[in-house]
């Protein structure tokens, strides 16, 4: 089976690549610093069993000492940041992101604050829902985020409707579905793919195969090597890009949109990556494969973003270490946002109308 | 109000058309909803742009209603069987009903998802069920049961107008039953029971389709025992209010429906009921459910497993005399 190339389907559709300008590339790298900043506070603020014990207590007596504490279900992405950022970078601020459990950069990666992420996985009322969504959970109607998923596979349907949703307003939004080699294996992407064609709707679907489903090979899970293959079934293309270069998937993605827009239908797009961490545990359960790690340490996507930027004449050394430090900072300012925030209140609670406690 | 006679299915289409013409953003999705079928008489005035015939795809296009509704659109999503909920129950259950809290009450989502149920059709095992309390049990969701045509048409007007997800669930028997609907904007707010009949001596509460066989047992039992028949007409919210009120005139409660009675929505009433107005209460109240089985094939053994009117008359005659 052959993968389906965008340009062999619609040879009109500009085939050169889709480059970003100086700034717009400072402004990824930028955005990548900010992802891993937020992904290594994560990591080392969480404590599965901060929390647990503490039901009878009311929400205003929470020990601040343990305020700043992530507990629960935490997965962090570090090393996944090229996938996050140059999907997000091709798309418009109103266009559409259905996300994953894993889900923290490709929030931010739309714009979010770190603050309001930080608050709201520290359980805060100032965070994007209130504390009422947690890590897996981050909505804002305001950056078109349609929410983490913690049902591997869900998201895929959710964003084909916000695809839907577009076209039948007859805006020119997309939507994006992110989700990994584990969820190409659900029915919902299989059924979400074949009415997307059907429909010719607005939506790109960014499979970030990061080879392991939890702790899963995907050798062991999916009956070919390559994501992308499965478009060919559906009769949409199908590509495969190098995860851990930025640019390549910036340029893949603002191809499918390019498409999306103009009426020509759904994509998908397949990023080998590969996750530098545990898969829960906010990054501190052990790691599936540590010799591979070693191997795919060497393809950083930040390192390997810098090292281009510099090569191009684009950053100098000093810039770099000061958009660093900026971002480093940022994620700090926003742990003591979090940790200075009240938890909410069960009052705070948006109950559903005519849905009574009892 | 002007009213017309019509059938169940034709005052649901009558709403969902008027609702269609009057909201821009309703549209129906769902299985063999086009132009050869046309189980709502939708398609040739809406066409394929309102009205989507669907791959089957029960979990992919009840989630694609979900994203649809969590972005502006207010669709109503039709599963042909309630049994056939079990491979989407995670859009529904996991999705649709917990976006709102999830998101911190900030995006809503306004979707109907509309399906036939019941048994005494002869349709076997897996096209038989009333499955209303799986949707009861799940909180973030509505569940509307209209058993006539006035309702049907008030109901999913304002299932359609309801900012969050609400489970419609219509029994298949229903379908051809005639009754006044009124004309146009007719309006039947979630959360209130209809009172279709008085009585002084024992409260009976029926869901659906059993409305009319508790009807008919109550004629039956009339000059005998004086029965009030309640028709919550929507199990979440209840109107538990309304329950009470007669429960405290006759003291006896008796809920009848088809769905078995272990776990079911008769029981929830109960709870509700006895924690509420215990005092009330002179006899133990019961429930009148469906045999606590898979549901046969063969017409006397599915007769057996259903409450019939003459089982509601032995109960109701027990509630009395015990």
């Amino acid at each position: 089976m052959g993968t389906i190339h965008l340009g062999d389907l619609l040879p009109n559709i500009r085939r050169e690549k889709a480059m970003p300008d100086r700034e717009k590339r400072l402004e990824m790298l930028r955005l990548m610093y900010r992802i891993r900043a937020f992904e290594e506070q994560v990591k080392t603020l969480y404590d599965y069993h901060s929390f647990q014990r503490k039901g009878d207590i009311a929400a205003d007596e929470y020990d601040v000492e343990v305020s700043g504490v992530i507990a629960g279900a935490a997965h962090v992405a570090i090393g996944q940041e090229a996938t996050e950022v140059g999907t997000c970078a091709a798309l418009e601020a109103d266009d559409y992101v259905a996300s994953t459990h894993r889900g923290h950069g490709h929030a931010i990666a739309k714009g979010a604050d770190l603050k309001r992420m930080m608050a709201e996985l520290m359980g805060k009322k100032t965070g994007y829902c209130g504390g009422c969504g947690g890590s897996m959970h981050i909505f804002s109607s305001e950056l078109g985020l349609l929410g983490g998923n913690g049902i591997i596979g869900a998201q895929i349907p959710i964003a084909t409707g916000a695809a839907f949703s577009a076209k039948y307003q007859g805006a020119k939004q997309v939507a994006v579905a992110f989700f990994s080699d584990g969820a190409s294996s659900q029915g919902t992407f299989h059924e979400a793919l074949n009415m997307a064609a059907l429909w010719k709707l607005p939506v790109i679907y960014v499979c970030e195969n990061n080879l392991y489903a939890a702790t899963t090979p995907a050798p062991i899970a999916l009956s070919i090597p390559d994501v992308a293959d499965r478009a060919a079934a559906y009769g949409m293309p199908g590509e495969i890009v190098d995860g851990q270069d930025v640019l390549a998937v910036y340029d893949a993605v603002s191809r499918a949109v390019v498409r999306a827009r103009a009426g020509g239908g759904p994509t998908l797009i397949e990023c080998k990556t590969y996750r530098f961490v545990g898969h829960a545990g906010g990054g501190k359960s052990p790691h599936n494969n540590p010799e591979e790690l070693a191997v795919w340490l060497k393809r950083d996507p930040i390192a390997l973003f810098e090292k281009k930027l510099m090569a191009d004449g684009h950053m100098t050394a000093d810039e770099q270490e000061a958009m660093r430090q900026e971002a480093f900072a940022e994620a700090e300012a926003a742990v003591a946002f979090g940790k200075q925030s009240p938890f909410p209140r069960p009052e705070d609670m948006p109950v559903t109308a005519g849905v009574a406690l009892s | 109000m002007t009213m017309r006679e019509m059938t169940y299915t034709e005052a649901l289409s009558q709403a969902l058309r008027e609702e269609m013409a009057r909201d821009e953003t309703v549209f129906t999705i769902g299985e063999d909803i086009g132009p050869v079928r046309q189980p709502e008489n939708l398609w040739d005035q809406f066409c394929e742009r309102r009205t989507w015939q669907t791959p089957i795809s029960e979990s992919g296009f009840t989630g694609l209603a979900v994203g649809a509704a969590m972005t502006g659109l207010r669709p109503v999503a039709v599963i042909m069987y309630c049994d056939f909920v079990t491979v989407c129950m995670d859009p529904i259950v996991n999705q649709a009903a917990k976006v709102h809290l999830m998101s911190g009450g900030t995006i809503k989502v306004p979707m109907v998802i509309r399906t036939p149920a019941g048994a005494g059709t002869r349709e076997g095992g897996q096209h038989s069920q009333s499955l209303e309390s799986w949707f009861v049990h799940t909180p973030g969701l509505k569940v509307v049961m209209p058993s006539t045509p006035a309702d049907a048409k008030g109901l999913m007007k304002a299932s359609i107008r309801d900012d969050g997800p609400v489970v419609y669930i219509q029994h298949r028997l229903l379908h051809p039953i005639r009754g006044p609907v009124p004309d146009g904007e007719w309006v039947v707010p979630l959360g209130s029971a209809d009172v279709k009949r008085e009585g002084q001596d024992v409260t009976v509460v029926a869901i659906s389709y059993a409305v009319h066989k508790a009807l008919e047992a109550a004629e039956a039992l009339a000059g005998e025992i004086d029965v009030a028949v309640i028709d919550p007409r929507t199990l979440a919210p209840l109107d538990v209010d309304t329950i009470l009120q007669s429960v405290e005139k006759t003291g006896r409660l008796l809920v009848v429906h088809e769905a078995p009675g272990q776990g079911g929505a008769g029981a929830e009433i109960v709870r509700q009921v006895t924690e509420k107005g215990f005092e009330y209460l002179r006899r133990p109240p019961r429930v009148l459910g469906g045999l606590n089985t898979p549901m046969p094939y063969s017409p006397p053994l599915e007769d057996a497993c259903l409450p019939q009117v003459g089982d509601i008359v032995r109960t109701v005659r027990g509630l009395v005399r015990e």
